[in-house]
C-alpha cells in the first residue's frame, strides 16, 4: 500500500473555515475539496487573502477547520466537530515543514537543527546525528554541518531546512514560499531536489508560492480565490 | 541536546552581562543579610564578652545596653558575698569621640576592674592592662596599634594591647580601660566648667563612685534565677540573667534594625523577582518565532517550558554565585561587620530558585500561548 504512487495522502473534503462571528465573520475557506496523491508535488496559488495559508495550516494540523473532513495518510484528523487530540505527534511523525525564511533555530548548528526533529521523535543522539549528517550530505550541504545558521548562505540554509523537514521521513511536506528567498537558479535547484525527494520517499508536497518561475516544477496547480478552489491545472510539467 | 544551554552559549555575552547585573542585586541582598548578622553578632559580642551569668543593674531599668543604669560602686562587694556567686566585677559603658591623628575616632569605652570579670578575654596583640591608670586595650577595628597614644577626655592613654571583633551594636569599636579611669572620664568636666561648678559649691557633690552594672559569675551549681531573685530583694537593684540580657538586647536594641533590614530584604527580593521575570519574559518574547517553529515541528510543551525555566534557573544560579563571590571579596571593606553564614547563602539560593521558577511563569505563559502558525506567517 505504501508503495502505491496513486494512494491519496492528503484528502480535504468539503472543508470550510471561518474566523469570528456575526458582522465580524470572515470566511477564509469555503467548501474546499482537495486530494493529493503520494509522489505528487502541488502548488496552492492565489492572491493575498485567498486562503492559501489557511488551507496549509488546516492540512498542517495547526488550525482546525470549522466544518468538513480532513484525512492525512489514512488517518482522520478532523471530521466536522471531532478533532484528534494528538496533533503535535501527528505533525512530528507525518508532516515536514519548509518555510519561506528557513526558520532554523539560530542557536543550533546545521547538523543539530536536523537532529533535533529526530531527537523529538525519540531517536538516540548518535542515531539522530548520523541521520542528520546523512541527509545534509545527500542535500550537498554536509560540509557545512557545523556552521551556525547565521553563517549559511540562503541556498544552504534552505537545504538544511529541507533536511530538517525530511528528517522523520514524513509522508506530507508543506512548504510556504520555499523559494521566495532564493534567486531563480537556486529556486529551480531546490524545487528539483524536493521533487526528487518526494518521489524517493513516496511523499507528497504541497507548496504555497507566488514564484511563477517554478510553476513548471509542479504536477498540479490549485488556484484559490476568496477561500474557494477556483480551478486546477493538472500536470503542469 | 539541551536547548537552554545551546541558546545561552549562542548569546553568551548578553547572558553574562545579564547575570552580572543580577549578581549585583544578589550581592546587595547578601550584604543586607551579612550586615544584619553582623549587627546581632556585634551586639551579643559585648554582652557575651565578660562570660558572666548575672547582670546587677539599677532597679526598674533594663540596663546597661537597652537603657541607662547607675548603681553605687560598692554594690560589687555586696554581690560577691551572695550565696552562689563565685566572683563579681563592676563595669561601665560609655561612647566617646576622641581625636587621633587628625581624625575623630568614635569609641565604645568599657571600664572594668582588673582582676575581676569584665575585661578583655583574648588579647590578639600586646598585653592586657597592668597599671591602674592610662592604659588601654583597643579593638583592632579602631585603627589603633600597640604603642599608640590617644587622648580620652583630658588624659593621654597608651595602647598596650589589641582585641578582635569587639564592637557595640552601633558598630563602634570597643576600648577597655580601668574602671577608675572610666569613672573619671565620665564625670570629668572641662576646666572652665569645673571652675563654675566649684564656684557654686557643687564641684564634687556628685560621687564618682557609680557604675553601670555589676556582673557576676556564679558557682557551677548555682541557679541564676534564684540569685537574681535574691538581688531584687534590695529595692534599689535589679538583676538580669545572661539569657535575659541577650534577649533584651535583641528585642530592644536590634529588633528595630532587624525589622528595617528584613523589610529592605523583602523589597530587594521582590525587585529581584520582578527583574528576573522581566528578563525571562523579554528573552522569551525575542524567541517567539523560534518557539512557534519548535511547536510546529512537533516539540512538546515540556521542551519549551524546559527551555525557559532552565534558562531562568541558570540566570538565578549564576547571579547568586557571582553575587556571593562579590560579597565575599568586598565584605571586609564595609564600615560595619558583615557576617555571612553558609546557611544564609543556602537560604538565599533556595529563595532565588523559587523566585526564578515563579518568575519564569510569565515567560512560560507567553510561550505556551504562541500559535505554531506564527512560524508559517501570513
Amino acid at each position: 500500500m505504501l508503495n502505491d504512487p496513486r494512494r491519496v495522502i492528503v484528502d480535504v473534503a468539503n472543508v470550510s473555515k471561518h474566523f469570528g462571528e456575526g458582522d465580524a465573520r470572515v470566511d477564509a475557506l469555503k467548501d474546499v475539496d482537495l486530494s493529493v496523491q503520494a509522489g505528487e508535488v502541488v502548488a496552492l496559488l492565489g492572491p493575498s487573502g485567498s486562503g492559501k495559508t489557511t488551507l496549509l495550516n488546516v492540512i498542517g494540523c495547526i488550525i482546525a477547520p470549522s466544518t468538513g473532513k480532513v484525512t492525512l495518510d489514512d488517518e482522520v484528523v478532523y471530521d466536522n466537530q471531532w478533532l484528534r487530540d494528538d496533533l503535535r505527534k501527528l505533525r512530528l511523525d507525518k508532516i515536514g515543514f519548509i518555510f519561506q525564511f528557513h526558520n532554523l533555530l539560530p542557536f543550533l548548528d546545521a547538523k543539530d537543527n536536523v537532529a533535533l526533529v529526530l531527537k523529538l521523535a525519540g531517536k538516540s543522539t548518535a542515531e539522530a546525528q548520523r541521520r542528520a549528517i546523512e541527509l545534509l550530505d545527500y542535500l550537498e550541504v554536509g560540509h557545512r554541518k557545523d556552521a551556525m545558521p547565521a553563517l549559511l548562505s540562503g541556498g544552504e540554509a534552505q537545504r538544511v531546512a529541507i533536511a530538517r523537514a525530511l528528517a522523520n521521513s514524513p509522508r506530507i511536506i508543506l512548504a510556504d514560499e520555499p523559494t521566495a528567498a532564493l534567486d531563480s537558479k537556486r529556486a529551480g535547484i531546490v524545487m528539483d531536489l524536493m521533487r526528487k525527494l518526494a518521489a524517493e520517499q513516496d511523499a507528497c508536497i504541497i507548496a504555497v508560492t507566488h514564484d511563477e518561475k517554478i510553476y513548471d516544477r509542479f504536477d498540479k496547480l490549485f488556484h484559490l480565490r476568496d477561500g474557494q478552489l477556483d480551478g486546477e491545472e493538472g500536470d503542469a510539467t | 541536546m539541551n536547548l537552554a544551554y545551546r541558546d545561552v552559549r549562542h548569546n553568551l555575552f548578553r547572558f553574562v552581562l545579564t547575570c552580572l547585573g543580577l549578581s549585583l542585586l544578589m550581592a546587595v541582598v547578601l550584604a543586607m543579610i551579612g550586615i544584619y548578622n553582623g549587627l546581632v553578632a556585634d551586639a551579643l559580642n559585648i554582652v557575651k564578652a565578660p562570660r558572666v551569668d548575672l547582670w546587677v543593674v539599677e532597679s526598674g531599668t533594663q540596663g546597661p545596653f537597652a537603657e541607662a543604669s547607675k548603681i553605687p560602686g560598692g554594690t560589687r562587694d555586696a554581690v560577691t558575698r551572695l550565696h552562689g556567686v563565685a566572683e563579681a566585677g563592676s563595669i561601665s559603658y560609655q561612647t566617646v569621640e576622641a581625636p587621633f591623628r587628625g581624625e575623630t575616632l568614635r569609641l565604645y569605652v568599657i571600664g572594668y576592674e582588673p582582676g575581676h570579670p569584665g575585661g578583655p578575654e583574648a588579647i590578639s596583640a600586646g598585653r592586657g592592662i597592668s597599671q591602674s591608670h592610662f592604659e588601654i586595650v583597643a579593638d583592632a577595628k579602631s585603627g589603633l596599634s600597640v604603642g599608640d597614644v590617644i587622648r580620652l577626655g583630658r588624659d593621654p592613654f597608651t595602647v598596650v594591647g589589641l582585641v578582635e571583633d569587639t564592637t557595640n551594636s552601633a558598630g563602634d569599636p570597643a576600648v577597655f580601660i580601668t574602671l577608675r579611669d572610666a569613672q573619671v572620664l565620665q564625670t570629668q568636666l572641662a576646666p572652665s566648667a569645673q571652675r563654675v561648678q566649684e564656684a557654686r559649691g557643687a564641684g564634687l557633690l556628685e560621687s564618682q563612685d557609680s557604675v553601670a552594672a555589676v556582673i557576676a559569675r556564679l558557682e557551677p551549681n548555682a541557679d541564676p534565677h534564684a540569685v537574681a531573685q535574691t538581688v531584687r530583694q534590695w529595692k534599689h537593684l535589679g538583676a538580669l540573667t545572661q539569657a535575659d540580657q541577650e534577649s533584651i538586647l535583641l528585642m530592644s536594641v536590634v529588633d528595630r534594625a532587624k525589622r528595617q533590614i528584613g523589610l529592605f530584604l523583602g523589597i530587594l527580593l521582590s525587585v529581584s523577582a520582578v527583574v528576573i521575570a522581566l528578563i525571562i519574559y523579554t528573552m522569551t518574547m525575542e524567541k517567539l518565532k523560534q518557539i512557534a517553529t519548535l511547536k510546529l515541528i512537533g516539540a512538546p510543551d515540556r521542551t519549551i517550558v524546559g527551555l525557559i525555566v532552565q534558562q531562568s534557573i541558570a540566570l538565578g544560579a549564576v547571579g547568586w554565585s557571582f553575587g556571593l563571590i562579590l560579597i565575599l571579596l568586598v565584605k571586609d571593606y564595609f564600615p560595619r561587620r558583615v557576617v555571612l553564614e553558609p546557611i544564609n547563602a543556602a537560604a538565599l539560593a533556595g529563595i532565588i530558585l523559587f523566585v526564578c521558577i515563579v518568575a519564569s511563569g510569565l515567560g512560560v505563559r507567553a510561550a505556551l500561548k504562541v500559535d505554531p502558525a506564527t512560524a508559517i506567517g501570513g
